[in-house]
């Protein structure tokens, strides 16, 4: 992973100094409470329902077993013994007091980490694929360009003060597990005809209030070129983009407004005076940050498919978790391992600062030293031997870490919702946890399949509803929690958002509205036919005529 | 009088910033004047006919387009900050500056704080009216708040991956 020169360093210990104040500023009376605000938002420290929430950046989602262990520390000292990990790969922290927080930005300083730019008006995390580096359908790496487009946007003095958030996501894969096409700005690595690296850029996707699928303004942008054509759609819209609305104020909407070939052309305009300038990148850049993503020391293995296969007939539910919970990997005899963080009764994405100690041992043992955090709120272990899986599987189940339901239903991705954040309108994780225990049957869940099941407290969408082939969302009506269900969306390669169903349902309901809609799909699918491909064959009438029968 | 922060130092304020409102016929022809931008688009020829100095300034909305092929007759432009988390401004700045090759003096006025001074200055600012009920010489510490930056900008042409040692 990439590690550090004095040039980082500097800029994040300056960084820790520069917070350190303005927090004393803001204590001492200095600073209102309004001046403070953005301050500390740019540094992912909100104000939440009944305390502050730091959120700590781990660029595309990459850690280092060093880095896991600070959370834990950070976690047990400063939290209530547990982290959360994030829809943006990043890691939460719920109950940190808002003087302590310098010291823990100096302390992460301390392992290469801070919280720059997590939340606020700003460039946010640049995410990716979870699996990158060892995915089979990879055409690059996209960790080095993830660093580049990091270092990029890390204080960039133009772009500081955008009309809302903005966010990057880069996709190198065939497959697209990084959902591109759903962010301000998506990169999926091409290549052209002559074999040279470029980028398919999108632009406008996003959730929130107003879901939109991204618009391609750039089949072919070559790689040199990447930063001065960001540079370019940044200032046309940090000029342009409305500030008058802050839920018009994404990107998504000055695309929308404009339509994309002229926001395209508005971007080409720009670009034409800076391209080739000094932001255009150089061989030894790239180079540089790439050295820092070589393979790991593989040894020479051969796949084990016997000796799994073997395993798997003698250990039934060994069988069952090696069928969800890993993932093929580009190195023969080698396999990447998730980590399920939603077993039943935890909130999703929540871990405990004794299981980060756990996963930063089982990563030096098993797995160099590093692990990922996916947006799908669990965290992987990318590169294990084959021969090792059993004896993993072992210790994954001592944790709690080996609930085989990774692409599940229960394998729910959820936001913090109405039990600590104050924009929510609705509770999130007693839903998950609801239909979580009504979905009890690995057996039933297994037969089910692929399916993901997405819940959002509020429409700022951090659960990504829209994208759920089920999505829930938090409404509130006249004071009372109430939930609207969708159907159909995806944030794959085929992205699509979700329809809605209809009236919403109380709490006490979801589960049996979850069933039935299930139900629908088991009874109408041909084999082979996963819940998506039902949905999309169908259509949502089945769906709403079952779930609404009841009610008439 | 107020005192503004220009090239790092604080120095007392000689110039008048007049409020959009103003009409031609109420200005003084001695004093140096920073007028609102639809005061030059009406009497560009005759403002730059008297003997003070001469300067403008544009709201957040106005675009600088409206002013480049005039930046000679300008000791001074400023731009305004209706809000400090406002940034359009720092697309401005970065413009006049590296584009359009203004030299003279380009002050950040209106919700000018400390804490945004840094990014401004590498944006091209030179010359901060801060806020009057902020202290300039406490201001003056945002300059040293980063020893490295990252990305090229007025200030520095050269992103960090070009200077690397």
């Amino acid at each position: 992973m990439y590690v550090y020169d004095q040039y980082d360093q500097q800029i994040v210990e300056d960084r820790v100094k520069q917070f350190r104040d303005q927090t004393r500023r803001y204590l001492s009376g200095e600073l209102s409470g309004e001046e403070f605000r953005p301050l500390r938002l740019q540094n992912g420290l909100y104000i939440q329902r009944f305390a502050p929430m730091l959120r700590i950046a781990v660029p595309y989602g990459l850690l280092s077993s060093t880095q896991v262990r600070k959370l834990a520390k950070i976690a047990r000292d400063y939290d209530k013994g547990y982290a959360h990990i994030s829809t943006r790969q990043n890691v939460q922290f719920n109950w940190p007091e808002l003087e302590d927080v310098p010291e823990i930005l100096a302390e992460l300083a301390t392992v290469q980490m801070h919280a720059i730019q997590t939340s606020g008006n700003c460039i946010r995390n640049t995410t990716t694929d979870q699996f990158a580096g060892v995915a089979k359908d990879e055409l690059i790496d996209p960790r080095p360009w993830c660093e580049i487009i990091r270092q990029w946007s890390t204080f960039h003095p133009e772009f500081s003060h955008l009309p809302r958030k903005f966010k990057i996501a880069v996709n190198g894969a065939a497959g697209d597990r990084a959902a591109i096409e759903v962010h301000d700005i998506g990169l999926e690595a091409v290549k052209n005809k002559a074999g040279e690296l470029g980028f398919r850029v999108a632009v406008g996707g996003g959730l929130g209030r107003t879901p939109i699928v991204g618009s391609f303004i750039n089949e072919f942008l070559p790689w040199q070129h990447l930063l001065s054509y960001l540079d370019a759609i940044l200032r046309v819209y940090n000029r342009y983009g409305r500030r008058d609305n802050k839920y018009k104020a994404r990107i998504k909407i000055l695309v929308k407004a404009l339509t994309p070939q002229v926001f395209a052309e508005r971007v080409n305009a720009e670009w034409a005076h800076l391209k080739d300038g000094p932001t255009t990148l150089t061989d030894d850049e790239v180079a540089r940050v790439a050295a820092h993503f070589v393979d790991p020391a593989y040894k020479a293995l051969q796949d084990q498919d016997a000796l799994l296969a073997t395993l798997d007939s003698e250990h039934p539910g060994f069988a069952r978790w090696r069928e969800r919970n890993t993932f093929a990997h580009k190195k023969p005899g080698y396999v990447a391992v998730t980590l399920s963080l939603k077993p039943t009764g935890v909130a999703p994405g929540d871990v405990t600062d004794k299981q980060l100690d756990a996963i930063a041992e089982l990563a030096d043992r098993y797995s160099f030293g590093e692990v990922r955090n996916s947006h799908n709120q669990n965290i992987i272990l990318a590169d294990v031997e084959q021969e090792q899986l059993f004896t993993l599987w072992g210790e994954l189940r001592e944790q709690g870490f080996a609930t085989p339901n990774v692409g599940l239903l229960t394998d729910i991705i959820c936001c913090p919702g109405g039990d600590f954040c104050s924009l929510a309108n609705a509770k999130s994780i007693p839903v998950a946890e609801a239909i979580q225990r009504r979905f009890d049957n690995l057996d039933y869940l297994f037969d089910i399949g692929d399916i993901d099941l997405n819940i959002s407290g509020c429409m700022n969408a951090c659960g990504h509803h829209h994208v759920g082939h089920i999505g829930i969302l938090g409404v509130d009506k006249k004071g009372q929690e109430f939930y609207q269900v969708s159907l159909g969306g995806s944030a794959g390669r085929d992205a699509s958002l979700a329809q809605i169903l209809g009236p919403s349902f109380a709490q006490d309901d979801m589960p049996d509205v979850i069933d039935k809609i299930v139900n629908v799909y088991v009874e109408q699918r041909t084999e082979e036919e996963s819940f998506i491909d039902t949905f999309r064959r169908i259509g949502v009438a089945p769906f709403k005529e079952r779930v609404y029968a009841a009610n008439h | 009088m107020q005192r503004i922060i220009k090239n790092g130092q604080i120095v007392d304020e000689s110039w008048h910033v007049l409020p959009k409102e103003t009409t031609f016929e109420e200005l003084s022809n001695c004093d140096d004047l920073i007028v609102p931008l639809s005061l030059w688009l009406e009497h560009g020829r005759a403002l730059k006919a008297r003997d003070g100095g001469l300067g403008v300034w544009l709201d957040a909305e106005e675009e600088i387009e409206s002013i480049v092929d005039s930046l000679d007759d300008f000791q001074v432009i400023a731009l305004n900050f209706p809000a400090f988390t406002d940034g359009r401004h720092s697309s401005s700045a970065y413009l006049l500056r590296t584009r359009y090759g203004f030299q003279g003096e380009l002050r950040a006025i209106g919700d000018v704080l400390r804490d945004q001074l840094w990014a401004l200055k590498r944006c091209g600012f030179d010359a901060f009216a801060l806020r009057e009920d902020k202290d300039p010489e406490d201001a003056l510490k945002a300059f040293e708040e980063f020893s490295e930056v990252y990305q090229a900008s007025s200030d520095q042409p050269v992103p960090l991956f070009r200077r690397r040692a």
